[in-house]
């Protein structure tokens, strides 16, 4: 019988947290980000799509410098939080969460935009000419439309916010109970040594979590292409 | 259909004014249009490119001219003096879009109801019967698009757009992009539509074949504007109108009705202005009205009366114009006491010294008048 140490629980529900509310935060944002690249062009457009990437392209440690000078308590949005609301997000696992939500971003507006950009804008236009208002049209028509790639890009953005490893260990270290996420704790196993069979038991463990996303997401956007009519 | 459609658009009481004043620079022309619609089924017509489509985004609301004004009866759409330019969502206007545009999520009957929900009243049952039953679609109703034919998706189309309770009907070439077959299955829907609402329709084609078959009012369109607008009788009599109708289907249109069946030869005697018409048999009772188009390359003219001749139809006719050109042909304007085009060659026109006001006979095949040359009347 598997059973979960509390050290190993501990990291699984602080990786579950942190990815889940990294999730929370990009999705929303993903969507308006998405939806401006998508569907206007303005002057410097290339700028906010290339901004937008930047996570993909760095090392994560860099993402997770500029977020420890930025929000650090003496970084310019730290201090504003402290002095403003007493909030500190640095070496906590909210920051964990800021920092699993800026690499996953790009990965979360690509996939929504990529399905924005495949609906066909006549669709749109035949639901106006039946009354509908543009935020009707978003609500019956693009939304359901684009769940796809809304759920797409949810998945890849848990996915990558389980695995954070460099930018959240820059930005928030790796402390116990509270910014040790599975990947960190699986790093600090491996440093450790007689860590050797509790790093095993994280990788099966961080493999499981992994698959059963994967095979959610299958399932769903199965039954998600069937109520589009497409042939699965 | 016993009752009819029974809802508000069923029974306008009087028909506003539909005014369409546009001027719009596009891409690569200029859009300038006036004029207002009738009741009834009004085609523009015209080669692609020549702004019909432009047009009607305009009149829908999906696309702002730069300047001019568009109204229906007391209600303006769009004035640029005003300041008026309404969304489409609120012109009530109906668009049946040349590839049908349903929503790929909804089942059929979430497509027809679609716009239930942004309506002032609520949608009448009988009504959404009423119009199931008259585009055959009772038994599509739990399908998805996907799943549909060509011909049954555009049907759904048309039905989604009915049951939005339209002002205007607006169709973009709804059976462009069907095959033949196709095409034959819905023109009868077509023509149970125009006779049986009261909404205004506006159909796009380039289609002379439809035209003939469905249209009262023509709107022939070149280059932007509308170079051409009246009643198809009338339209099509216009020599000067054959380079853009098409010189191989150009042809007078009249109104006929069936006088007499021959049953041995299989052919039919229709009444065309006091005058006999054979042609082959058409499958529909005595005394109904129908519209016939005589091409013009189908009539042939002679300066005496044909003796033993195989062509069953001679009329008296009069030369009232002759249009020649640098190519082989020459169109002519015949007065059979109606007006008819004859398509000849030069080479002919001087042989028999024809000339405007001189007294000939024009001979048609009756085998020439086909199926597609024959619509039902919208007065029957």
């Amino acid at each position: 019988m598997f059973t979960l140490s509390p050290f190993e629980l501990e990291a699984i529900v602080l990786s579950l947290q942190v990815a889940g509310l990294a999730l929370v935060g990009c999705l929303p944002l993903g969507l308006m980000t998405a939806w401006v690249l998508a569907r206007y062009d303005f002057y410097g457009k290339f700028l906010l799509n290339g901004f937008v990437h930047l996570p993909l392209v760095v090392p994560p440690v860099v993402i997770g410098y500029v977020l420890l000078t930025l929000f650090g308590k003496r970084g310019p949005i730290g201090q504003w939080l402290w002095q403003t609301f007493e909030i500190s997000i640095a070496f906590s696992w909210q920051g964990a969460a800021v920092a699993a939500a800026v690499m996953a971003f790009p990965l979360m507006v690509r996939s929504i935009r990529m399905s924005l950009e495949a609906i066909d804008g006549g669709l749109e236009q035949a639901a106006r000419t039946l009354g509908a208002s543009p935020a009707w049209v978003f609500v019956t028509i693009t939304l359901p439309l684009i769940l796809p790639g809304i759920l797409t890009g949810s998945i890849l953005a848990f996915a990558r916010s389980l695995g954070e490893f460099g930018a959240t260990i820059t930005f928030v270290s790796n402390i116990p109970g509270e910014t040790q996420t599975l990947p960190l704790a699986l790093y600090s196993l491996t440093q450790a040594p007689d860590g050797e069979s509790g790093a095993y038991r994280l990788v099966l463990i961080s493999v499981a979590i992994a698959l059963t996303a994967l095979i959610t997401s299958e399932a769903l956007a199965r039954r998600i292409g069937k109520r589009l009519g497409h042939r699965a | 259909m016993p009752g009819g459609l029974a809802n508000g658009w069923a029974t306008v009481p009087d028909k506003p004014q539909i005014t369409i004043e546009v001027e719009r620079r596009l891409a690569n022309f200029k859009l300038d249009v006036q004029f207002q619609l009738k009741s009834g089924l009004t085609a523009f017509f015209g080669r692609s490119g020549a702004g019909k489509t432009s047009l009607i985004n305009l009149i829908a609301g999906l696309d702002q001219p730069d300047h001019g004004h568009i109204s229906i009866g007391s209600q303006i759409l769009y004035d640029s003096d005003q300041n008026i330019h309404l969304a489409p969502e609120k012109r009530r206007i109906g668009y049946v879009f040349q590839d049908g545009r349903l929503f790929p999520h909804l089942s059929v009957h979430n497509n027809l109801i679609y716009a239930r929900r942004f309506m002032d009243q609520k949608l009448n049952p009988e009504t959404y019967d009423n119009i199931v039953q008259l585009l055959d679609i009772p038994g599509l109703l739990e399908r998805r698009p996907g799943t549909l034919s060509g011909g049954e998706k555009q049907r759904v189309a048309i039905g989604r757009a009915l049951l939005a309770d339209p002002q205007l009907l607006i169709m973009d070439e709804p059976l462009a992009a069907l095959d033949g077959g196709r095409k034959a299955e819905i023109l009868p829907f077509l023509e149970n539509l125009r006779d049986q609402l009261t909404t205004p329709i506006l159909y796009v084609s380039h289609t002379m074949e439809e035209v003939i078959r469905l249209a009262d009012n023509l709107v022939v369109m070149d280059g932007g504007r509308a170079v051409a607008h009246g009643d198809v009788e009338t339209v099509m009599s216009r020599l000067d109108l054959s380079p853009l109708t098409g010189r191989y289907e150009a042809g007078a249109v009249f109104q006929v009705h069936i006088e007499e069946h021959d049953r041995a030869y299989r052919l039919t005697r229709l009444q065309l202005a006091g005058q006999t018409l054979w042609v082959p048999g058409i499958d529909r009772p005595i005394g109904t009205n129908l519209r016939i188009r005589i091409r013009a390359r189908d009539v042939s003219i002679s300066r005496q009366k044909p003796q033993a001749t195989s062509i069953l139809n001679v009329f008296a006719a009069t030369v009232r114009e002759i249009v020649r050109d640098q190519g082989p042909h020459c169109e002519i304007l015949l007065d059979i006491g109606r007006p008819l085009i004859a398509r000849i060659t030069r080479k002919s026109v001087d042989e028999l010294d024809l000339h405007a006001g001189q007294k000939v006979y024009a001979s048609v095949k009756a085998a020439a008048i086909d199926r597609r040359s024959l619509g039902l009347n919208p007065t029957n």
